[in-house]
């Protein structure tokens, strides 16, 4: 079996990068192990959990379903990308206020995903926000909190 | 918003106890900075992959690694052959005792494999890929045997047996031929017969429930280094590295003492992860490689090869006089026990009817091994099971006496010096003030339209205590490092920050928690039986009280006045009088920062084992909608209510409950584990094995109730594990209410209630609707 | 004399009797006086048991007082998940 890797050149939360892979890797693996960039988390491989979600060109996809080559010429942005300098992004802020979360390993996924929701809508209901949450588990907090955090943060950029 | 009895200012005049604060670890885990089982990397290392049995039960009759040895890449392969082959010795391991001789098989297959998935070999390899195309090189000789996964059918005088040797334990006289029952156990109290004879009313029902798995959203990971010298290092997502480090020592044949090991952050455990599955077998292709070797598992394997919870089937009776009071109580509960013995079906027997209390009471358990993973415990192991059972009897029970079933619990309902049937009395406990609370709320008495229903169910579990240690280092600026040995499943080390700052009487932000690793800390049994805030919080109190002691030594020195004369208030050293003399008061940082020159350094300990943890009951409320069409059940609203004894992090509690609550729910409606004829998993990926997502369940909203617990200074009961008890029985009991069928088997998926349905209407129902 | 009541399965290793009136200061002795009493009974008493005394609940505590007065359950290791 060939594993001659390919060369791949892209953008990651703003900055050029450029990497080798297999074809068969998946983004969620170059990000993880060759750009050692662990924030986004490998919770299934198969699309199912949202523990990988990152942005490709603004959309929310799950990086464990976009192969590593996919992303050559195109912009991905992770969670590492998400606090500006040492200010918080509002929904990291209100997630910590509202103790949204317990174990945090599905933390990365939800807050890319929920800033991936309030780009498109600044002011989401809370079916919105449940329908829009739903491709990433969490098996720790039950979502209750993590919702009233998306909405508080909602409200807070809302009112900036 | 949640109804928690106490508010920001802190509870009982405490200024940090009971209140909301960010913790400590909270900007890591926002920020993807934290790092879990998976995130470690070194340089030099190579990826472990594990091969696992296609067969649900086989003999092995050769393995043949030759050809993954050969292949460019490959660095090391291990079987049984590295793995030591251990006597049978029964050892604690978190939730249940387990035979060291079933640890060292189930970690690597030996003569057998015992469910698919069983691992049967391993290779160490310089990437992924060279590793998967490894395992594909191995060629494994099985005879494949007939297997059993139905616990019932493994009872059967004809079943498969799994264990040439096992002869049921707790059985007089001992059986002559070997079996699948591993065990058998009992507990009685009164004179159960006498009791239903009294009985005006009795309710005898049958259930059944199926495997489920914890599903923590992060699988098993960790990276194993092992030097020429034959010390060793292990990075592993854990709830008890010193557990791990015990059984991987064992399983080695090394010294504990030469294996460090340090406990990641860890995503999800549940009790899942309180065992070894990877971490032996990564030090094994460590030693032989002479590399580092990073191991994860995939999803797949988590769900083929890791221990969901017992599937079982029960028999509850209860019998009561016409005023309500329970006569007697008997319930017969066989638990699967997977591969291996070591259900939890004692702790579901001494449980089942922990909410009442009863003059006559028997359980009877059986823990039975059929070809699935071995059983690994699933927050509050057993009592889930056993206590659906009897709060769906109970609430029958109600219905036929013509009472509410609040007020059926409140009749019996245990509190101190009620007896358990497991022999001792209740110390102080709070269950009635959970179903009194569940009586007063609003969603008691909020009004149900055509096919809602609302269901009732009570909870237990015990909780444990055990050996914490816990160390301050004091630094020269008055700044603390908290160091304990409790991995951090839900916040804890948070409430730890909380209690060490009240207790030094010292700003929150001064005290700084780190979890330490095997060497850096005495021995602290693993994170579980909710016992972190509780136990490691007895010993971080005692560790500061030891330091407030130093600390006033010192300052009697330097005041030249006897040690009894100074005391300790508001993170300040006094004179506790003024005739000891007019001194100004020293803050902590003041006394530290002169630390060096008036003795050395201050440091506090503690090393305890940890007695008197208080048992939590919960009572839980829930409404439902039937879907009469597509049998599909929505929950609409849900309250849980526990005694927390002292919640030390509000918000912290309401997740414990919150998040139970969901894995009950779960439970209740959706996941079980589906096997084909071929005993294998067919629903091994979280599309087909679905837990709760966020748009399947609403706010779910929490009482904390606070009955203090009075061996602890701050009066802490654990609460992770009560929360998962009622749901079950719960959404069973609102489902009947709302479309008046009883269902006694789990789970309730659309599938199977929209059959119940269907069948309880008849052919000519339609028209009716 | 405390009170001793043996629970569970552990009856079967004592012959059947369950409840003993024993002059015992502690755990330790309590297993000690048992375990002689019952050899069968000894290493059932090493690992996987608990004590409750006066309903409080101890584990691995040898050195658990117990009083004149006191009622002592043997009972099953408590874990948790």
């Amino acid at each position: 079996m060939s594993r001659t890797k390919i060369h791949v050149a892209t953008t990651v939360n703003g900055d050029a990068v450029e990497f080798l892979c297999e074809p068969p890797q998946t983004l969620l693996d170059v990000l993880r192990d060759e750009l050692h960039l662990t924030g986004s988390k490998e919770g299934c491989a198969s699309g199912d959990c949202g523990a990988c979600s990152v942005t490709l060109d603004g959309r929310l996809v799950c990086a464990c379903l976009v192969l590593a080559v996919e992303t050559t010429g195109h912009s991905v942005e992770t969670i590492e990308g998400m606090a500006d300098g040492d200010n918080l992004h509002p929904l990291q802020q209100k997630f910590l206020e509202h103790a949204a979360l317990q174990c945090g390993v599905c933390t990365p996924g939800f807050l890319v995903a929920a800033k991936a929701l309030l780009d498109v809508e600044a002011d989401p209901s809370e079916t919105q926000v449940r329908y829009w949450l739903a491709g990433n588990l969490c098996r720790c907090t039950g979502y209750d909190k993590i919702v009233r955090a998306v909405l508080d943060a909602a409200a807070e950029m809302r009112a900036n | 918003m949640s109804d928690s009895a106490k508010n920001d200012s802190g509870s009982n005049g405490h200024k940090y106890v009971g209140t909301r604060q960010v913790r400590p670890d909270g900007v890591d885990k926002v920020t993807g900075r934290a790092s879990f089982g998976a995130d470690l990397h070194v340089p030099n290392m190579l990826i472990g992959k594990v091969l696992r049995s296609p067969h649900a039960h086989a003999r092995i009759l050769s393995i043949d690694t030759s050809k993954a040895e050969a292949l460019a890449g490959v660095k090391a392969v291990v079987t049984r052959d590295d793995i030591n082959d251990l006597p049978s010795e029964m050892v604690p391991a978190g939730e249940m005792m387990v035979n060291y001789r079933d640890i060292t098989r189930n970690v690597m297959a030996r003569e057998k494999v015992l469910y698919e998935g069983h691992a049967v070999a391993a290779v160490a390899a310089v990437s992924e890929s060279v590793g998967l195309e490894a395992l594909s090189l191995i060629d494994v000789a099985y005879e494949v045997l007939p297997h059993v996964i139905d616990v019932m059918d493994s009872m059967k005088p004809d079943a498969p047996l799994l264990h040439d040797g096992m002869i049921t334990q707790g059985v007089e006289p001992a059986p002559e031929k070997p079996s699948n029952v591993a065990k058998r156990v009992e507990f009685a109290i009164g004179d159960v017969d006498a009791g239903f004879a009294d009985a005006d009313v009795i309710v005898e029902r049958e259930f059944k429930t199926k495997p489920v798995h914890q599903a923590y959203i992060e699988p098993h990971a960790c990276l194993a280094s092992v030097a020429k010298d034959g010390k060793a290092e292990l990075w592993c997502t854990t709830q008890g590295h010193f557990v791990v480090r015990g059984h991987c020592a064992r399983l080695l044949g090394m010294d504990i003492s030469k294996l460090r090991v340090t406990a990641s952050e860890i995503g999800g455990g549940f009790g899942g992860k309180t065992v070894v599955y990877l971490e032996p077998v990564a030090l094994a292709l460590s030693r032989k490689s002479g590399q580092p070797v990073k191991m994860t598992m995939t999803r797949e394997e988590v769900f083929r090869a890791t221990g969901p919870t017992s599937g079982a089937h029960m028999r509850i009776k209860i019998g009561a006089k016409k005023d309500g009071r329970i006569t007697a109580a008997d319930g017969l509960f066989h638990y699967q026990a997977g591969a291996f013995p070591g259900s939890p079906v004692q702790l579901g027997c001494m449980c089942a009817f922990a909410p009442y209390d009863l003059e006559n009471a028997r359980t009877v358990g059986y823990d039975v091994v059929v070809n699935r993973p071995k059983v690994a415990a699933y927050r509050a192991p057993g009592a889930p099971i056993a206590e659906y059972g009897a709060e769906c009897v109970i609430d029958e029970l109600a219905k036929k006496l013509g009472m509410d079933p609040i007020e059926l619990r409140l009749k019996n309902a245990a509190k101190e010096g009620t007896q358990t049937v497991y022999g001792p009395k209740l110390g102080v406990v709070g269950l009635v003030e959970t179903l009194e609370a569940a009586k007063a709320h609003d969603h008691y008495k909020a009004p149900l339209g055509k096919h809602q229903g609302r269901g009732v169910a009570s909870g237990y579990w015990f909780n444990i205590g055990g050996e914490s240690c816990a160390t301050l280092n004091m630094s020269e600026d008055g700044g603390v490092h908290l160091v304990v040995g409790t991995p951090d499943i839900g916040g804890s080390r948070a409430s730890l920050c909380l209690m060490a700052a009240e207790e030094l009487g010292i700003d929150l932000d001064k005290v700084h928690p780190h979890i330490a690793d095997t060497a850096s800390l005495g021995y602290t049994f693993l994170t579980g039986g909710s016992r972190a805030t509780f136990a490691s919080g007895m010993a971080v109190v005692e560790a500061a009280r030891d330091v407030i002691d130093k600390m006033r030594e010192r300052v009697a020195k330097m005041w030249d006045i006897p040690v009894d004369a100074v005391i300790w208030e508001d993170g300040h050293a006094r004179p506790a009088s003024s005739n000891a003399g007019a001194f100004e008061p020293m803050s902590l940082a003041e006394i530290t920062a002169m630390a060096n020159k008036t003795g050395g350094p201050l440091v506090g300990n503690a090393a305890i084992n940890a007695q008197g943890a208080g048992p939590s009951f919960g009572t839980h409320i829930v409404d439902v909608e039937v879907d009469t069409e597509t049998g599909h059940v929505e929950i609409l609203r849900y309250t849980a209510i526990q005694d927390a004894g002292r919640a030390v992090s509000p918000g912290y509690v309401e997740g414990q409950l919150q998040g139970g609550a969901v894995q009950g729910i779960g439970w209740a409606l959706n996941e079980e584990y589906v096997y084909g004829e071929d005993g294998k998993l067919q629903n091994a990926g979280f599309l087909d094995y679905r837990i709760p997502v966020c748009s399947d369940v609403p706010m779910i909203d929490t009482v904390i109730v606070e009955v203090p617990n009075p061996t602890h200074r701050f009066g802490v009961r654990g609460v992770g594990e009560t929360p998962i008890v009622p749901p079950m029985a719960a959404i069973t009991n609102a489902i009947e209410q709302a479309i008046g069928i009883r269902f006694n088997e789990l789970p309730m998926s659309p599938p199977k209630v929209l059959a119940a349905i269907d069948a309880s209407r008849g052919p000519l129902a339609d028209a009716a609707e | 004399m405390a009170k001793v009541v043996l629970n569970g399965n552990l009856k079967q290793f004592s012959d059947g009797q369950g409840d003993f009136d024993l002059d015992v200061k502690d755990v330790r002795q309590l297993f000690a006086q048992l375990g002689a009493r019952f050899p069968e009974l000894a290493p059932h008493l090493e690992e996987g048991i608990a004590v409750a005394i006066d309903g409080e609940i101890f584990q691995d505590a040898l050195f658990a007082a117990i009083g004149p007065e006191s009622e002592v359950h043997v009972i099953p290791k408590i874990g948790g998940g």
